[in-house]
């Protein structure tokens, strides 16, 4: 396969790899970049050699706090977070799965509190054989990776 | 940071103890107006006469005086006022709020908007703390002591949200349980796995006497027909799961079945006369139990 990029390069800012290709609009949602005024591509559908199809975020001069982008963690946990200064890769992040959500997700108990009050919502999260599970500070019910809704930040 | 009562994890084994303690105070003189100067608010967002007059006895025995409501209709909340600004506007007025409400986690946002201790008294399907506690009270008082029971817990075992919370509870005192249900209405994973990482021994069972002859305590649930997705099912348990006397020979002299009712017919009226029948005493022990957490969270005792 040649060798060149199918999305174009940054000189500053964020790259967000591996990205499930699924889990695209997700990422953007968490990360509230539809309202962001920076460049941003997006590629989706790409070859991967993990994921099958991947996505990926490229945002110009743009950087993230760690606690920021570890939320992305819940949906895309294998995700690599590429610094990039001067278009080289000065730094590689890990994601790591917060101990708390606050807002972002969505509790999947229809009676629950928090889906009929204005009420931010907040879990703690545990990681059992590799499935993330959401456990709601209200209704104390939980809800697995597979139920995961998105609140948009609109 | 006032204390609250939202879900059974908020006490401890010696917060619990605490509690019945002050419980069996309680029986001994009920009438103990040592809050006369208090005002306690009883907010039902939807009705529920057991528990309220329960409750309102419990807070008139303590001298306090109750406002409140007994059900949303009437009130600010039909007009769209929210959980929030209710518990802000009750909160002002009240040193100590008891609320029932729906949707669940409701009780867990009014203590995080409240300046005075909240008490739950039901927030949907998920926590109903007074009553574990009561029943707690009802085991000790009946059996000497909380340690080492056997309990044959019976019915709807997946949504009995008393029973979940016994479970929780009951684990701090070295338990041993049976549990009788229906397939449709069997313990839900979660709850075994949370009795096995305690190493608390567990039998299965749908049938009904299985667990009888050892108990020292036999919980009956109540068996609902809206949990059923099969309608003829229902039926069918319904009948398989009725209790009455002549199931009760053979069982322990101090056996007692508690329930937290309203019983429909899983238990028959012939058990009422029995020496094992205890859920009308259990009712009773609910205002002294609901005396010693009013009195915990307010401090003064």
């Amino acid at each position: 396969m040649e060798k060149h990029l199918k999305v174009s390069a940054i000189k500053e800012g964020t790259v967000i790899d591996h990205i499930p290709a699924d889990q695209l609009f997700k990422v953007i949602d968490i990360l509230g970049l539809s309202h962001s005024e920076n460049q941003i591509t997006f590629g989706t559908n790409l070859d991967s050699k993990l994921l099958g199809k991947k996505s990926i975020i490229k945002i110009a001069d743009r950087f993230f706090k760690n606690e920021d982008i570890d939320r992305i963690a819940l949906i895309a946990p294998q995700a690599k977070i590429n610094v990039i200064h001067n278009f080289e890769v000065v730094e590689k992040r890990v994601l790591s799965v917060p101990p708390t959500i606050r807002g972002i997700v969505k509790c999947m108990n229809p009676v629950c509190v928090t889906n009929h009050q204005p009420v931010e919502t907040l879990f703690t999260t545990n990681r059992e054989n590799g499935e993330i599970r959401l456990l709601c500070h209200y209704c104390e019910k939980e809800t697995s990776d597979k139920n995961i809704k998105i609140i948009s930040n609109v | 940071m006032p204390r609250h009562l939202i879900s059974i994890h908020d006490f401890t084994k010696e917060d619990m103890l605490d509690v019945l303690r002050m419980a069996a105070e309680f029986e001994k003189n009920p009438s103990q107006p040592i809050f006369h100067d208090k005002v306690i608010a009883s907010i039902f967002f939807e009705p529920s006469t057991r528990t309220r007059l329960s409750f309102e006895t419990a807070a008139n025995r303590l001298g306090a005086r109750v406002i409140g409501f007994s059900d949303a209709d009437n009130t600010s909340v039909s007009k769209g006022e929210t959980i929030k600004d209710t518990i802000k506007m009750v909160s002002n007025y009240a040193d100590l709020i008891v609320m029932r409400h729906p949707l669940e986690g409701s009780a867990r946002y009014a203590s995080e908007v409240s300046r005075v201790p909240v008490i739950n008294a039901g927030d949907g399907a998920n926590q109903h703390p007074s009553q574990t506690l009561l029943d707690l009270y009802s085991i000790q008082k009946t059996q000497g002591t909380l340690n080492n029971m056997k309990i044959d817990v019976v019915g709807d075992l997946k949504y009995g949200r008393t029973v979940h919370s016994l479970l929780q509870a009951m684990s701090h005192f070295s338990p041993s349980f049976t549990f009788t249900a229906p397939e449709e209405l069997k313990l839900p994973e979660e709850y075994k796995i949370f009795l096995k990482e305690r190493g608390i021994p567990f039998k299965e069972t749908d049938g009904l006497t299985d667990g009888f002859s050892d108990a020292d305590i036999i919980y009956m649930t109540r068996v609902q027909r809206e949990r059923f997705t099969d309608p003829i099912e229902y039926e069918r348990v319904k009948n398989v799961y009725s209790l009455n006397a002549s199931m009760l020979e053979g069982t322990k002299p101090g056996m007692k079945i508690l329930h937290p009712l309203p019983r429909v017919n899983e238990i028959s009226y012939d058990v009422d006369d029995s020496n094992h029948a205890y859920y009308f005493e259990q009712a009773r022990n609910g205002v002294y139990t609901r005396m010693a957490i009013i009195a915990k969270l307010l401090g003064e005792k």
